[in-house]
């Protein structure tokens, strides 16, 4: 419950950041909003030298538009985001999903950027991140700004396109205003990270579903975009029946762990009946 | 005269706000870990992280070079002078059991188990240097399933030669209170029905709010010991049994605790480490456990299989009874140990009258966390066993569950009942108690909602669950406890002091951790004596006020320690009449006693009982040769257990889909007897309420091959918040207890005992037509859709022993931004 | 050591701290604040949630460090001038605590959820105290006791 000694600095501005992240080198570790990482260090399963806290550079904070995108700094919490008038508008499923992380507390504090670059494949962030093709904006030592789309974004379990010695800056969300979204989250105690959850987001005209997008959460060791299923939806009724027919696919290609909460083969079929939910829903709403 | 004007004719059933509350919605709370003396020192605990291994060495040098340490011991530096952890209850006289030491220097025989410690004047230098201390294991196998360790394959203590612990038998032919089960058995079989199920008790942990924390300080004539506890008397005691520190040299006191459940009543080695280093350091030493620590090194629950075969007629009539018992006792055999099983022993039988009944009971060491009482304590374990097979024995003979109950349970009119094990319940209406029910829950509406859903195929299906249970409470008559080898009696002890205020100051022996006995005693001494119960306070939880006392558990502190309250009143008044006559110049004889007033018969004169303690304070005018003082001790040993039943009715909706449940509703009637505080029983029933759902639906302890605890943290042992339960319809009746004067049973336990089954059986109901008779607990979303999907092969999914990685420290990417 | 200054329940404190010092350490141990206590390990259990400008966070998971310049205020900070806050007193009216050891963290979170919702639905409370473990009362009490406290006077923090 005591973390082991480590040095601390809390730049105010994103060059310093960098600048003492090149410092701190392997050792140094990076604290957004710390949710996850104090949980680490407090049952010392990690004890960096230094805690680099990004809480003070205002200029990663804040919701705003750009052209056709919502641009979020990575630092703006999860209940900022929640309370987003802007997200709600344009991304849906980013809110209905960022509503699902912890609890208020965590939310309180814990911030998008944060959760997305930790990439807890059973965090809720990734999956509508990638489902709503999000662009991440990386910061490197020289000074420049790389963007990494969603797809490329998420490497392996707790691993990102974000390098060492480089932090996360924006995540540009393209707008999908209009679109219809929904989250479904399966966990056995609210508390819980989740055992599978899926983000669909869909654009239905008239009956139809013209476009879907459908991210799957813990269903491998990175969120993961079922396209068979997108592409299945394209042009179908709205209904229970059809919905059921092209859902069934969701879990293939999957590979979800097994653990105390249930094995794999359970996880891919929690994977179809949520997926249809989520997308019966997105389309309802 | 005095202030009883604006009272309520009598404290006793009037639903009195806590006395308690205000330190604790404040902050201005009393918890062992607040404790802070001068020269202080801090203990970090080393702990072995395997099931079952061979100490070949520690170094301990880096660990005592490090800043601010004070000293590093092990096991052999502490030698005797640590002491021994004890058994009080040996259930047979060849019980086998390894000596428990605090800090073992061998041998570790569970994951979590100490093996050495840290002295230094910070908890952070503490836990810095803990981590410097290098043990070098030699790994031993490790007996860690139930069943394969009754084989004997792999022993947890090869000392032993076994794993074998106890066994314990009641036979009701044996013991001539009943007939001969196998031949009921055996008739069952030609021309009755015989349901044989073998059920699985899951592990559970207590996960009391307040982690566990004690401070020792051995300056000054005394050594006292604060500690998170229930039971500071019996640690004082067992202290004293097995250090030779005299007992009038050891004050422990536990101050606010918070929470127990059973979980804080144990003599834990982590007390007697503290307790050792700190009388040979001269210093005061603080040890607080972490979460994690607590999980994994407090007791755990429950943990048993039960087989179980039920003989009955055609027509549902029961005839015999039988309960084959393995119960994992953990790597050692706690305070309570095999007891906790045998305390379920007088009860599978519950509110029916069998005619024949056997029970048998076989304790087994494994290299797992020692398990001892868990709320309950073997009652649940007990009603989970006959309330399941009251239904499965119903869909066999496809009766309506309720109809069998009716058929078999004692009526009313034949209290008092000697049932099968020799048990005198003295009083109980079960037919009122499961009418109130059925009518406020809605059964019949929800029958029919349930046979809809059924015939309409829908995905999600309701199921009703009934638990109408019984247990035995009151831990005890002593002559009973005798009986049964347990070490200790039952009784409890008060004393009543009248102050010259006209204050009462009122000293119980039971030891409170959230049950309101400040509130709910004050409540019945008020009533004895007739004085506001703003002017009695309860003392309590410090064996040098309270010297005398057996502490909290089992239902006990009303029924025993609230009796003992009367008798001490009763003492205080009957020493106050004399002074009374003697001051209103009347006769003893003429003296009348009523709502704190001593009163002259025929006249209006008269005294309060207040005004007759400052008249004795005094002491001027007193009858000669009286003592000055209305002071008085009571102690109060029980003659019976106390028997509250009730009838608990819970639907269910399974999302066949998905193996999701969702409660709808839970409906309780208890009759506990008389109630002190309805505002106290409801929130006891309440509580009890979701840890007994959590048994049935969420909480697990899971080991994996290797013996380490996977549900090691609040991440993964998954306890429900708010977000997960419900509202609940709860009732109760009073039919008075006839083994004590206030009437009372017990209630602490009551809601834990009587929830699993209904939950269980309600599950099962809302699936039986798809081929399910059972779901291992606790009934996962996982087991219940796999149970659906294999339609009816009865599969105990095995739980994957591992935890979702979070907090794994295999991720250490850099950039990344947490 | 790094100095801080923090503001807790009215009063400016300047300390030296250790950067891994946890805020709820720092409370209880240097500003002798136990009334706010440590329940676990993980974050999970809520017993120590504290507002940190006026917005509940759990104290064990914000740095010592991390206070420096801001506002807490704890579960000693409540009761202005003698007089409980509405939720406290709920809590005492609706029996929403037995041992009383999550009851500081649960009260603070109370408070932000009707903060944040002054008239939440039986479902809103459970969900807003979702991060909050008690293991005495089942819940029920507790949910009736935000709902009293929400009837009663609606949302001030």
């Amino acid at each position: 419950m005591i973390p082991a000694s480590f040095a601390y600095t809390a730049p105010t501005s994103l060059s310093e950041a960098l600048s003492a992240l090149a410092a701190g080198g392997d050792e140094a570790k990076i604290m957004a909003g710390g949710q996850s990482l104090l949980p680490i260090l407090r049952m010392r399963l990690n004890a960096p030298s230094t805690v680099i806290d990004l809480s003070k550079i205002e200029e990663l904070r804040g919701i705003s538009e750009d052209g056709d995108h919502v641009v979020v700094g990575a630092m703006t919490t999860h209940s900022d985001v929640v309370t987003s008038e802007l997200l709600q508008q344009h991304a849906t499923l980013l809110v209905q999903a960022v509503k699902e992380v912890a609890d208020p507390q965590i939310r309180h504090r814990g911030t998008l950027g944060g959760a997305l670059a930790h990439a807890d494949p059973a965090g809720d962030v990734g999956a509508p991140a990638l489902a709503l093709d999000c662009e991440f904006m990386i910061a490197s030592q020289d000074g420049s700004r790389r963007t990494v789309g969603a797809a490329d974004f998420f490497v392996d379990l707790f691993e990102t396109a974000v390098g060492e010695d480089e932090l996360l800056v924006q995540i540009r969300i393209p707008k999908h205003t209009g679109w219809g979204a929904h989250y479904e989250k399966f966990v056995r105690v609210k508390h819980q990270w989740s055992i599978v959850a899926v983000g669909a987001t869909v654009r239905v005209e008239g009956e139809t579903i013209a476009e879907a997008k459908i991210g799957l959460t813990n269903m491998g060791s990175t969120p993961l975009r079922a396209t068979a299923v997108e592409q299945a939806l394209i042009g179908k009724p709205a209904t229970d029946e059809a919905v059921r027919e092209a859902c069934a696919a969701a879990a293939d290609g999957t590979n979800p762990p097994s653990d105390l909460n249930g094995d794999s083969d359970y996880r891919k079929h929690l994977a179809t009946v949520l997926t249809r939910r989520a997308v019966l829903a997105a389309a309802a709403g | 005269m005095t202030v009883t004007d604006d009272r309520p004719t009598t404290e006793v059933g009037t639903a009195r706000l806590r006395k308690e509350d205000q330190r604790l919605i404040t902050g201005r709370t009393k918890w062992t870990d607040n404790i802070q003396l001068t020269g202080m020192l801090h203990m970090a605990m080393v702990r072995s992280p395997f099931a079952h291994a061979k100490i070949t060495a520690i170094d301990t040098s880096a660990a005592a070079a490090a800043p601010n340490v004070m000293a590093v011991y092990t096991g052999a530096d502490l030698g005797e002078g640590q002491g021994v952890l004890i058994n009080a209850w040996p259930i047979t006289p060849d019980q086998k059991a390894p000596t428990h030491l605090p800090m073992p220097s061998e041998r570790v025989a569970f994951a979590g188990e100490i093996v050495a410690c840290v002295v230094a004047r910070s908890a952070a230098a503490a836990r810095d240097a803990a981590e410097l201390v290098d043990v070098d294991y030699e790994e031993l196998p490790a007996a860690l399933e139930l069943k394969d360790a009754l084989s004997d394959r792999v022993l947890a203590h090869p000392d032993l030669g076994t794993n074998k612990s106890a066994y314990w038998v009641f036979d009701s032919k044996e013991a001539g209170t009943g007939g001969d089960v196998e031949e009921a058995i055996a008739k069952a079989r030609t021309d009755g029905v015989v349901i044989e199920r073998e059920f699985r008790q899951n592990r559970l942990i207590p996960a009391f709010m307040e982690p566990r924390s004690v401070v020792v300080d051995p300056t000054g004539e005394q050594n006292v010991m604060w500690s998170a506890t229930q039971v500071p008397h019996i640690v004082r005691f067992a202290l004293a049994a097995t250090t030779g520190v005299p007992e009038s040299k050891i004050r422990v006191i536990a101050p606010d605790v918070g929470g127990g459940f059973g979980g804080k009543l144990q003599v834990t080695p982590e007390e007697w480490i503290v307790w050792s280093v700190a009388r040979t350091l001269g210093k005061p030493v603080k040890y607080t456990e972490t979460r994690s620590e607590s999980l994994v090194a407090a007791h755990h629950g429950r943990d048993q299989w039960q087989k179980l075969t039920m003989a009955a007629e055609k027509d549902g009539t029961l005839t015999g009874f039988k309960v084959e018992l393995t119960a994992d006792l953990g790597a050692y055999v706690a305070v309570v140990g095999g007891g906790v099983p045998v305390l379920g022993a007088f009860m599978f039988n519950s509110i029916y009258k069998f005619s024949s009944y056997h029970f048998a009971c076989q304790t087994v060491f494994t290299n797992k966390t020692w398990t001892d009482a868990y709320r309950g304590a073997g009652r649940p374990e007990a009603t989970f066993g006959i309330e399941r097979m009251m239904d499965e024995l119903a869909a066999e003979l496809d009766m309506e569950p309720l109809e069998l109950r009716r058929k078999n349970w004692i009526s009313s009119d034949e209290f008092p009942f000697t049932t099968v094990c020799g048990m005198e319940y003295d009083s109980g209406n079960y037919e009122a108690a499961t009418d109130e029910a059925t009518a406020s829950f809605g059964y019949d509406e929800l029958r029919a909602e349930q046979k809809r859903r059924r015939d309409a195929g829908d995905p999600v299906q309701l199921g009703i669950g009934i638990s109408t249970f019984t247990e035995m409470c009151g831990l005890a008559p002593s002559r009973v406890l005798g009986s049964l080898n347990y070490g200790a009696g039952g009784w409890e002890a008060a004393s009543v002091r009248m102050l010259a205020t006209g204050k009462v100051e009122v000293v119980t022996g039971a030891s409170a951790h959230g049950q309101g006995h400040e509130t709910a005693f004050s409540q019945i001494v008020a009533d004895q004596l007739g004085v506001p119960f703003e002017d009695v306070e309860i003392l309590h939880g410090d064996t040098q006020i309270s010297h005398k006392g057996m502490d909290t558990y089992g239902s006990r502190s009303l029924v025993v320690g609230g009796e003992a309250l009367v008798k001490a009143s009763e003492k205080v008044i009957a020493k106050a009449k004399p002074v009374a006559a003697h001051l209103l110049e009347a006769s003893v004889d003429d003296i009348e006693f009523s709502a704190g007033r001593f009163g002259v018969r025929g006249t209006d004169q008269g005294l309060s009982i207040q005004e007759i303690a400052l008249a004795v304070f005094a002491a001027h005018n007193l009858p000669d040769g009286m003592e000055p003082t209305l002071d008085a001790d009571a102690v109060y040993d029980p003659v019976n257990f106390s028997f509250p039943h009730g009838t608990h009715l819970c639907a269910v909706e399974v999302d066949t889909e998905t193996g999701a449940i969702k409660m709808r509703k839970y409906t309780c009637v208890d009759d506990i007897g008389t109630v002190i505080n309805p505002l106290i029983v409801e929130g006891q029933v309440h509580g009890g309420l979701v840890q007994g759902i959590a048994q049935a639906l969420w909480e697990d302890a899971v080991y994996d091959d290797a013996g380490t605890l996977v549900s090691g943290s609040f991440v993964d042992y998954t306890l429900p918040t708010a977000a997960d339960t419900i509202s609940y319809d709860v009732h109760h009746r009073s039919t008075p207890s006839l083994t004590n004067t206030l009437g009372t049973k017990g209630v602490g336990e009551a809601g834990t005992i009587a929830s699993t089954p209904a939950v269980v059986n309600a599950v099962i109901d809302a699936i039986r037509h798809l081929g399910v008779d059972d779901i291992v607990m606790p009934c996962t979303p996982e087991r219940v859709w796999k149970a659906i999907r294999s339609a009816g092969a009865n599969q105990a999914a095995p739980t994957v022993g591992a935890a979702q990685p979070h907090f794994d420290e295999s991720e250490t990417e850099n950039g990344a931004a947490l | 050591m790094t100095r801080i200054s923090v503001s807790v329940d009215g009063a400016t404190y300047t300390d030296d701290v250790e950067p891994r010092t946890l805020l709820v350490h720092y409370l209880r141990e240097q500003l002798g604040k136990t009334g706010t206590v440590v329940g676990c390990d993980t974050s999970n259990c809520g017993a120590c949630t504290v507002h940190l400008d006026g917005r509940s966070v759990k104290s064990c998971n914000v740095l010592a460090v991390q206070a420096d310049g801001h506002d807490v205020t704890t579960i000693e900070g409540l009761a202005q001038g003698g007089e409980l806050h509405p939720m406290q007193k709920a809590f005492h009216e609706c029996h929403a605590l037995q041992c009383g050891y999550c009851t500081p963290g649960m009260i603070m979170q109370s408070i932000d959820v009707l903060n944040d919702n002054p008239h939440p639905s039986e479902q809103e409370i459970r969900e807003g105290l979702e991060g909050n473990l008690c293991r005495c009362t089942g819940y029920h009490n507790i949910v009736r006791a935000v709902q009293q406290a929400a009837s009663s006077t609606g949302a001030q923090a």
